[in-house]
């Protein structure tokens, strides 16, 4: 059990927070409203997705006080306390592309399969991209093909043919690329990665203790972030890096776990 | 050879060439798809919403004007719906708004994409919401279809309007063909009608011979160069005329001569 502790906690937090938001629509509950682009938590405090209010703002639309101040709390969040935590522990996708990314190693497709390149910096050009488009169509642009605002807005108010951005998806990341579509499309991770660069929250790495078993890189859809492996003592500190606590999850020589980022500046290598 | 300068420079500017061409074709495709779902012009928007170009720019697709709709009047579109994705919507037949006095709908709005001083009166400086200014569309009876047009007694349309008498009015007037009987013909009031769709929906024709179309497509626009001459007002508008454009500035061949001695000139006859 203790090697999927932070596994169910993500899980746990990822669908309780999806039923909070089903319950408001579907039984008028107050806790958690609207959707994840734009909620009021406790009937008080808005919400908004940083990303999302960007693309609006550039659109040239009068921006409401309560989208600011709702994407201004989001992003003091995850900026200071959850990094990329969004993506793994909210999204409703991310339990589709980690079905997927399971069965892709069950089936070990990876290692039968002739890997074909694409860059990871591949979502900051969709990123990009979406913000111009969305000025020069004056409409939200990814936010009208968002699969993930599609999936949530589904569950909440009904899905109608959204099944099948969401059934591509899982498809995609299944046969045609391992962690395709969070780690290398969704620019939605990218704006949280960069929001999160700096956050505090941060898995450290023990070298003295790692035996190079390398698990945590086989399960971490983000695999860069993991570059200090067996090498040297050092937080992640990629901005890429979900939180999801996987790594720290199957480390049998606990060499990994959630640490506070040290404000001092940290040794780097040892060499 | 292969790692000569040049080598580089040309991996290089292929690479940026490949990465630009791949960002065009990437952008043209997705600029398509976004064009066409956000084309639909046939689609009614809750209280309080602004333009429609300005809505689906400032909507944020959240979905709490659907949840503070106490009617299930508002629906978020879903993929497959054929309208702008994840925007609020309703359909008045199905079901219409019920004009709320206190609009749930509009304050809840995080973005401004339904706009509170539109739905709002004035009291004293007061703003207090006021259904009633709603201009969510128009409704618009097809003559043809209208039963009461046919000398069928039916005021459904009059009756159900939740500002009646002054948005739908009933016109009387005698039935020739029987002799005996009155048409009650509906006739709708543009500046009172909010769009509601409370008549669509009490419509007793098999399709609804009284619909709510948007604004901007039900109504026409006569131009600013039209005078009322029998508004006193409107014809002060001319005197502001006068002093833009002066009087014979333009010259042509018959206005260079009066215009009796034009008339009277017979030199091409």
């Amino acid at each position: 059990m203790k090697h999927y502790k932070y596994l169910l906690m993500r899980r746990f937090t990822q669908i309780a927070i999806l039923v909070l938001y089903i319950g408001a629509n579907a039984w008028g509950w107050k806790i958690l409203r609207g959707d994840l682009s734009a909620s009021l938590l406790m009937g008080k405090v808005p919400l908004a997705d940083p990303y999302a209010v960007l693309q609006i703002a550039v659109t040239g639309a009068t921006l409401g006080i309560d989208i600011i101040a709702g994407a201004l709390i989001v992003t003091l969040f995850y900026g200071i306390i959850g990094g990329r935590a969004f993506c793994s522990w909210v999204c409703p996708i991310n339990m589709i592309t980690d079905t997927a990314a399971w069965l892709r190693r069950k089936m070990k497709f990876s290692e039968i399969q002739k890997r074909f390149y694409m860059s990871r910096s591949l979502r900051y050009w969709i990123l990009g991209l979406s913000l111009v488009l969305s000025a020069v169509m004056g409409v939200a642009a990814f936010e009208l093909i968002s699969p993930v605002s599609m999936a949530h807005r589904g569950a909440v108010f009904g899905m109608g043919m959204g099944g099948g951005a969401l059934a591509v998806i899982f498809l995609f990341d299944l046969l045609v690329h391992e962690n395709g579509w969070c780690g290398y499309i969704c620019p939605l991770g990218a704006s949280y990665a960069l929001i999160g660069k700096f956050s505090l929250i941060r898995v450290h790495h023990d070298a003295n203790k790692c035996t190079d078993c390398r698990d945590c890189i086989t399960v971490c859809p983000e695999k860069e972030v993991l570059h200090m492996i067996n090498r040297s003592s050092e937080s992640v500190l990629m901005g890429e890096c979900t939180n999801c606590g996987r790594c720290v999850d199957v480390c049998k020589e606990d060499a990994l776990g959630f640490s506070i980022r040290s404000q001092l500046k940290q040794p780097k290598d040892e060499e | 050879m292969k790692n000569s300068p040049s080598n580089d420079r040309r991996r290089f500017l292929l690479s940026i060439a490949r990465g630009i061409g791949l960002s065009a074709m990437g952008a043209l495709v997705w600029s398509a798809y976004v064009g066409e779902v956000k084309a639909a012009p046939l689609i009614l928007r809750p209280p309080g919403a602004l333009k429609e170009e300005e809505f689906i720019k400032n909507c944020i697709k959240c979905g709490l004007c659907v949840e503070a709709c106490p009617y299930d009047t508002l629906k978020l579109a879903k993929p497959g719906d054929n309208l702008p994705m994840g925007t609020p919507y309703f359909t008045p037949r199905t079901t219409p708004c019920y004009m709320c006095s206190d609009v749930p709908c509009v304050p809840v709005c995080p973005s401004g994409a339904l706009n509170e001083p539109s739905v709002s009166s004035y009291v004293n400086a007061h703003a207090k919401l006021d259904i009633n200014k709603a201009r969510m569309g128009l409704a618009v009876i097809d003559k043809e279809s209208c039963i009461a047009t046919w000398g069928i007694q039916c005021d459904a349309c009059y009756r159900a309007c939740p500002l009646m008498g002054q948005a739908i009015t009933i016109e009387y007037s005698k039935n020739e063909r029987t002799g005996k009987h009155a048409f009650l013909v509906p006739i709708v009031h543009t500046d009172v009608c909010t769009g509601c769709g409370m008549c669509e929906h009490a419509c007793v024709t098999q399709k609804a011979a009284i619909y709510v179309l948007p604004r901007a497509l039900a109504m026409g626009e006569a131009g600013n160069h039209y005078i009322k001459g029998w508004d006193p007002k409107d014809e002060q508008r001319l005197e502001s005329v006068k002093k833009e454009v002066p009087h014979e500035s333009t010259k042509t061949k018959l206005s260079e001569k009066s215009a009796l001695d034009s008339l009277n000139d017979e030199s091409g006859l």
